[in-house]
């Protein structure tokens, strides 16, 4: 359904650039969406995808270029001017009032005048979910929904808008596989009203679903082709710029016993538990995956292990000690490496320097000291050999950890914790956010460890790193392991219902 | 003596005492209630009520009118809080600390006022104080006639403007928007709407609330303006806010039980019980601090409040 000779695009975008600072994040961009199409934005991180939609949707203010939606040209100064143009954006971090109604959350910010007129609004929503075969009760606060269908109302709320052009950034990130299956049928219900879609993505799987794909690189358009005509390896490399060797990684038979062994943890809070009797082990030289949709308490599971919080019940003992009782510092003491989800809030301090980031928590250690003070000079030194070993792209050990991309930042934080890790790994979410060059070599790095016999579990949303990184997958779901399955028996759709809650039978 | 408390008549008065001290309060609490709503914090209610009092007083004392009085309040805490609104809203300073800064201001530029106005006097004049208005009929009926009916306009304005903002805040579509800037304004931003302009909005009328229950005291009950008379009420005002836990009907609640405490010391002071007034005095705030540890966990606060909003 490519866009044919004479029809005139949705929405059609001429030589848009936008610079910020010293960044041409957008440079001479020009595509074409068709009424009815599916169109792929394919890129990798800082490839200019978000600046482009956010131009498109009026956040931001393109530099030169023209934005085109069914042949007339838009002046964009604001959302508000996109959305009566057509536009609709459903962003990657929802962006709902969670003690609103569906209905309220749908409503807010819309119309005018004093009246609140929720009885009409009603019943154009209930018009709406009914044509696109969408069940969602309009009076259930948005708290109370699952991640699936908090999509479907920002879906709703843009077409209630009267969107004929949706930008969906990256909306199955935080989707199980099976709600995915039902975003893309959603899509095709959108499709055949004549609404134009642009999905943005890197997910190979998604894009080989789409029309047509344009591909960015370093603000760049390298291309737009019709995907029935291309592959998942083409569009690789070109999103790349170069052949990406796909990760073989080299099973080795874990060792016999268990090196982390941890039994009926469970972790309390005001309300409910945030993690419910949990028994795992992972042998040295083992890869555990922990799969599940996040939220589903595998962080709190990892600050657990890690000792960042206290367990109400259950034991963790690694080699034959116990360390439940131990606090985070001595946790890491014993030889255990921790990289937490979030790493800009819990992996670094924004404001100190990659050297002073690189020894946080172990300032205490006599090799960093001299006397009372920091020996800088040590830390300096440390800094340059991880810049170097880790190909962290930084002015030098003494920036600002604050001002590096998501890639290198992570990059600091595995510095530290992989040379803390002699035993125990435990990685949260390493590659989310991070380019392709820099998961080739974040997962060369975990297999290395691997092999070193260090034990590690990896928690990722990602099921296809799980399985190629994975010994053996634990899927979480509210709190509690719903079930294992053992490499050899990897299989998308069983795991995804695992994730969605089913049992293991 | 201490019978004498349960008499008919010292109920009536004491209840009819609470409604009364209970006005400056409710109007500054349910104009702080809006204000955080929107997602601002507005700690500057105390500085805010003593020059809603003090500019009452001039005011009322310069132009011979009481109403001119309240006009002034209500200009006054308008400009107060829009300077507020600008230093947090649009500069983003900290909330809290700008809040402060404005009780600083309130209460040395009240003073200095003053003694700029009667240079060289000994005792400052007395304005005439609003009349009770009592309501036909209604303030007939026994009990209830003469606590809720029989009352000053500014009591009646603060108690009608408990369903009114309740009315505003969930049945208005400005209403909606407002609440949602204070639980999520990117909702509002990535439709292309202000936060700010509703933001500014709420805060000036935040503060336009306070000033009027300033000048309650001066031209409604005191006479007189003096230094710091506010007396802790602005700040009484933002815990009734988190007792009445950010909804209308709740605040006036924690209203009516603040004021029933201040008025029953009162009350006691007068039959000459032998309780160390200061005690008596402190209850209130006593009570306060309670009412703060019982509910912890802020239950129902804007969950952006005090946050300022930056487009990522």
């Amino acid at each position: 359904m490519s866009a044919t000779q004479g029809e005139t695009p949705r929405l059609e975008v001429r030589g848009l650039s936008k610079r910020y600072g010293p960044v041409l994040a957008n440079d001479d961009i020009s595509l074409a969406v068709a009424p009815a199409e599916l169109h792929c934005l394919l890129g990798e991180n800082g490839a200019g995808k978000s600046t482009l939609s956010a131009c498109i949707y009026g956040l931001a203010v393109s530099d030169m270029g023209e934005i085109l939606v069914d042949g007339q040209r838009l002046d964009l100064r604001s959302p508000a001017d996109a959305i009566a143009a057509g536009i609709g954006m459903v962003h990657q971090h929802f962006v709902l009032v969670p003690r609103f109604t569906v209905l309220e959350n749908i409503v807010v910010g819309t119309g005018s005048g004093l009246r609140l007129d929720l009885a009409a609004a009603r019943g154009r929503i209930t018009d709406l979910c009914a044509r696109l075969h969408l069940d969602i009760d309009l009076d259930r606060r948005v708290d109370s929904l699952s991640v699936g269908e908090m999509q479907w109302v920002e879906i709703v709320k843009s077409l209630y808008l009267g969107a004929r052009l949706l930008i969906l950034d990256e909306p199955t990130a935080v989707l199980t596989p099976q709600e995915s299956e039902r975003l893309f049928a959603l899509i095709a219900e959108l499709k055949g009203s004549g609404i134009a879609i642009i999905l943005i993505t890197h997910k190979m799987n998604e894009v080989m679903r789409s029309d047509r794909v344009s591909v960015l690189r370093k603000g760049r358009l390298v291309a737009t082709l019709t995907t029935a005509d291309t592959t998942r390896d083409a569009l690789t490399e070109l999103m790349v710029g170069r052949s990406v060797a796909t990760i073989e990684a080299r099973h080795i038979a874990a060792s016999q016993g268990a090196s982390l062994s941890v039994r009926g943890l469970t972790l309390s809070a005001p309300r409910g538990s945030l993690i419910q009797a949990i028994d795992l082990d992972v042998a040295p030289g083992e890869i555990l995956g922990i799969a599940g949709v996040a939220g589903n308490g595998q962080d709190e599971l990892l600050e657990t292990i890690a000792g960042i919080r206290a367990p109400r019940a259950g034991t963790i003992t690694l080699r034959g000690e116990p360390m439940s009782s131990l606090g985070a510092a001595e946790v890491a003491g014993r030889g255990v490496g921790h990289v937490p989800s979030d790493r800009f809030r819990d992996g670094l301090a924004r404001d100190f320097t990659i050297a002073e980031n690189l020894i946080l928590g172990q300032q205490w250690l006599r090799r960093w000291r001299k006397g009372p003070l920091l020996d800088r000079a040590a830390m300096a030194a440390n800094g340059q050999d991880a810049i170097a070993r880790y190909a962290i792209a930084t002015t030098g050990p003494e920036q600002p950890s604050g001002r590096l991309s998501g890639g290198n930042a992570q990059k600091v934080i595995i510095a530290r914790e992989f040379a803390k890790a002699q035993h125990l790994l435990l990685l949260n979410q390493p590659t989310r956010g991070v380019d392709v060059g820099a998961i080739e070599f974040i997962h060369a790095e975990v297999l290395a460890k691997r092999d070193q016999g260090c034990a590690v579990i990896l928690v990722s949303e990602e099921l296809d790193d799980l399985f190629a990184l994975s010994d053996r997958i634990i899927v979480m779901f509210r709190n509690e392991v719903m079930g294992e399955v053992r490499r050899g028996a990897f299989d998308k759709t069983a795991i995804g219902r695992l994730m969605a809650g089913a049992r293991a039978a | 003596m201490l019978a004498d408390l349960f008499q008919t008549t010292v109920i009536v008065s004491l209840l009819a005492a609470t409604v009364r001290i209970a006005t400056p309060l409710l109007l500054a609490a349910i104009g702080e209630l809006v204000a955080e709503r929107s997602g601002v914090y507005n700690m500057g209610l105390e500085g805010t009520m003593l020059m809603g009092a003090l500019t009452a007083y001039l005011a009322a004392d310069a132009s011979g009118s009481l109403w001119v009085g309240v006009f002034a309040a209500l200009t006054t805490g308008a400009l107060m809080s829009l300077l507020f609104a600008f230093l947090v809203i649009t500069l983003q300073v900290e909330q809290i600390v700008t809040g402060l800064a404005m009780n600083l201001l309130g209460s040395g530029l009240s003073v200095y006022w003053l003694r700029a106005a009667f240079k060289g006097q000994s005792q400052i004049p007395a304005t005439p104080i609003f009349d009770n208005v009592p309501i036909p009929f209604l303030s007939e009926l026994p009990v209830i006639g003469p606590v809720l009916f029989d009352q000053k306009a500014l009591t009646y304005l603060a108690l009608l403007s408990v369903p009114a903002v309740w009315w505003f805040l969930y049945r208005t579509r400005p209403g909606l928007d407002l609440r949602c800037a204070g639980e999520n304004p990117r909702a509002l931003d990535i439709k292309g709407l202000s936060i700010a302009a509703r933001q500014y909005g709420a805060v000036v009328f935040g503060g336009a609330m306070a000033a009027l229950g300033g000048a309650f005291l001066t031209v409604a009950s005191a006479s007189r303006f003096a230094p710091e008379m506010t007396n802790g009420r602005g700040w009484l005002a933002i815990v009734i806010v988190i007792a009445g836990m950010w909804r209308p009907v709740p605040i006036l609640v924690a209203t009516l039980v603040f004021s029933f405490l201040d008025a029953l010391q009162l009350q006691i002071q007068g039959i000459g019980i032998a309780i160390p007034y200061q005690l008596m005095l402190a209850l209130p705030y006593v009570v306060a601090i309670l009412a703060l540890a019982v509910r912890r966990r802020h239950a129902g606060a804007p969950a952006m409040l005090g946050v300022s909003y930056r487009r990522e």
